[in-house]
């Protein structure tokens, strides 16, 4: 593009921060609020004695199960993350590699386009039915499960365009040299796509984690991730602002994380297949 | 020789996993939704009941009033939401785009709210919607105005919905449209600039055509997200006061877990998913009908 100079260029850098003013006060004032006293949050003082009670109140009190929450949710993150790359890059590669203008491959890429634009409650009242009859429902499994699947378009999305931008010379000569396919794709392909197992892998994480529509019926209250427990709780105690806000905050921390630490990737993998 | 045996039979299996959740956790529960949506299903402490009742759900459905509302609700909201955001982040993308630097800090706070869980944001933009302290009605005090109940009043809740989903997803059509600014070719820009091109030809003669295919990408992909929209409106008023929020996904929700009619949900579910491949099928068959059109064959 072309840099603006002179005045055109301070006109330019006022509406960018104003944008970025927009995105990041709202977060800014609830982080003020989640270390104010409950007092200062009601006279709006801008300045204010800073406290930690509310995060030692909303982690360690007796009514609240947040740390166990936030075990439930890591696991499930993790486990469903690592589950989803191994299935949807072993299923891109397949579609990338002997299906691709097949009949078959279309159907699939087809429904997992259909699936996605689902809303996912229209399938939580048959998975309910579904994990009740095979005795999974309120266990931790089941939310891994499903979470996979939801998971699982993006990752393959992400999956195919990386493997349609490895050479194919490449794979020849492995297979000249007397790799076979599974070698070919463990040893050759993988690290080369390296940067797409990244991307999904955060984004799949990031979703799962995030994850509420099916958590909230799927889960009672010893296998509720973090977002069931932020809704449960701004429901039932409302007036606890401060701790609302605390507890908002501890559920966006890992987010803040990535974001700083994986911004390239990240960026990368949302506009993935948008672009091209 | 057991890496033998994986590499014979590797293009058999690659795709057995995927198939296998996709056939058990996304093609049966539809399926399945044909019998539920058959039935009156009951489950009591002795198990789960099922009675062949077609015509009950189907009254159900033709006689639901608070599905039209919810029907309404989710245009208005889809609509709404996603013209404000395309204006926006295209303006935003459009600015930062022709920032001699900064470009990457930029953009990296611009990704916040997308990673956010969506129910965390519901339970900040409560405290932000407070009618008594939130930081909107300090800002609305400021300029002298009374204090706005935004959350609680039918005049503003729709709205206050669309600000926070406005405030999520304008960073998503941001990053879509600035990284296909970025490629535009150069030379074109520069010969509309020797041209004596004003800004304003700039955008609507040059880049907004060069952006068509990334505009219709980042509508499109907003419009399906901002169609399930759940979380936030869930935490921020559960639909209400009275219907005004009530969107089609809350409605699902309530007429599955809360009322706990499986059978009509599983119905009104089929309908949900039959207009969305109906709408699919005819998007699909008018873009090819266009790509025809302009390549003349």
């Amino acid at each position: 593009m072309i840099p603006l100079h002179g005045r055109a260029a301070w006109i330019g850098y006022s509406v960018v921060a104003l944008a970025i003013l927009f995105i990041v006060g709202p977060t800014a004032w609830i982080f003020l609020n989640s270390i104010k006293y409950q007092i200062a949050i009601y006279s709006g003082a801008w300045v204010f004695e800073p406290t930690l009670d509310n995060y030692i109140e909303v982690l360690f009190s007796r009514r609240s199960d947040l740390v166990h929450n936030l075990w439930n949710s890591f696991v499930v993150a993790c486990l469903s993350t690592v589950a989803v790359l191994i299935v949807g890059s072993l299923g891109a590669y397949g579609i990338h590699r002997w299906f691709r203008s097949r009949l078959f491959a279309k159907l699939l890429m087809g429904w997992v386009l259909i699936f996605h634009m689902i809303p996912v409650i229209t399938l939580v009242g048959p998975w309910y039915l579904f994990f009740q009859s095979l005795g999974l429902y309120n266990t931790l499994l089941a939310l891994v499960l499903t979470h996979i699947t939801i998971n699982l378009p993006m990752t393959m999305w992400i999956m195919l365009t990386y493997f349609n931008e490895v050479p194919s010379e490449l794979r020849e000569a492995a297979t000249i040299d007397g790799c076979g396919d599974f070698t070919t794709f463990r040893r050759i392909i993988l690290p080369l796509v390296g940067p797409g197992l990244v991307s999904s892998g955060i984004l799949s994480f990031v979703f799962s984690w995030n994850e509420f529509a099916i958590a909230l019926n799927l889960t009672a209250r010893d296998t509720a991730t973090v977002p069931v427990a932020i809704a449960r709780f701004a429901q039932q105690f409302e007036i606890l602002h401060a701790q609302m806000a605390a507890s908002s905050m501890i559920a966006i921390a890992p987010a803040l994380l990535l974001m700083i630490f994986g911004q390239r990737f990240i960026v990368r993998g949302l506009t993935t297949g948008a672009v091209k | 020789m057991k890496d033998d045996f994986l590499n014979r039979t590797f293009r058999h299996w690659s795709m057995w996993p995927c198939l296998a959740f996709l056939l058990v956790l996304s093609v049966y529960p539809v399926l399945q939704l044909v019998p539920m949506a058959l039935s009156t299903i009951q489950i009591t402490a002795e198990g789960t009941f099922w009675t062949y009742s077609p015509r009950r759900n189907l009254d159900l459905l033709l006689g639901d009033e608070v599905l039209r509302d919810a029907i309404v609700n989710t245009l208005v909201f889809v609509v709404l939401s996603v013209a404000i955001e395309m204006v926006l982040g295209f303006f935003a993308a459009l600015f930062i785009a022709c920032m001699p630097r900064g470009r990457n800090f930029a953009r990296t706070v611009m990704i916040l709210p997308i990673l956010l869980p969506a129910v965390a944001i519901g339970s900040m933009w409560k405290l932000l919607f407070n009618y008594d302290f939130g930081l909107f009605n300090q800002m609305v005090g400021l300029i002298g105005l009374n204090p706005i109940n935004w959350l609680g009043d039918t005049r503003w809740a729709l709205l206050s919905i669309v600000i926070v989903d406005v405030w999520h997803w304008t960073p998503f059509v941001f990053l879509i449209l600035f990284a296909s600014i970025e490629t535009l070719p150069q030379d074109v820009l520069e010969a509309g600039r020797v041209d004596g091109a004003t800004a304003w030809q700039m955008i609507s003669l040059i880049i907004l055509p060069l952006l068509g295919p990334a505009l219709a990408v980042a509508a499109l992909f907003r419009a399906i997200v901002a169609f399930k929209a759940f979380d936030q409106v869930y935490l921020l008023t559960s639909g209400g006061p009275g219907t005004s929020t009530e969107l089609l996904s809350l409605h699902l929700n309530r007429v599955f877990f809360e009322q706990n009619q499986l059978g009509y949900g599983a119905m009104l579910s089929l309908s949900i998913i039959g207009v969305i491949v109906a709408t699919l099928a005819v998007g699909k068959w008018s873009a090819t009908q266009i790509e025809r059109k302009r390549t003349g064959r």
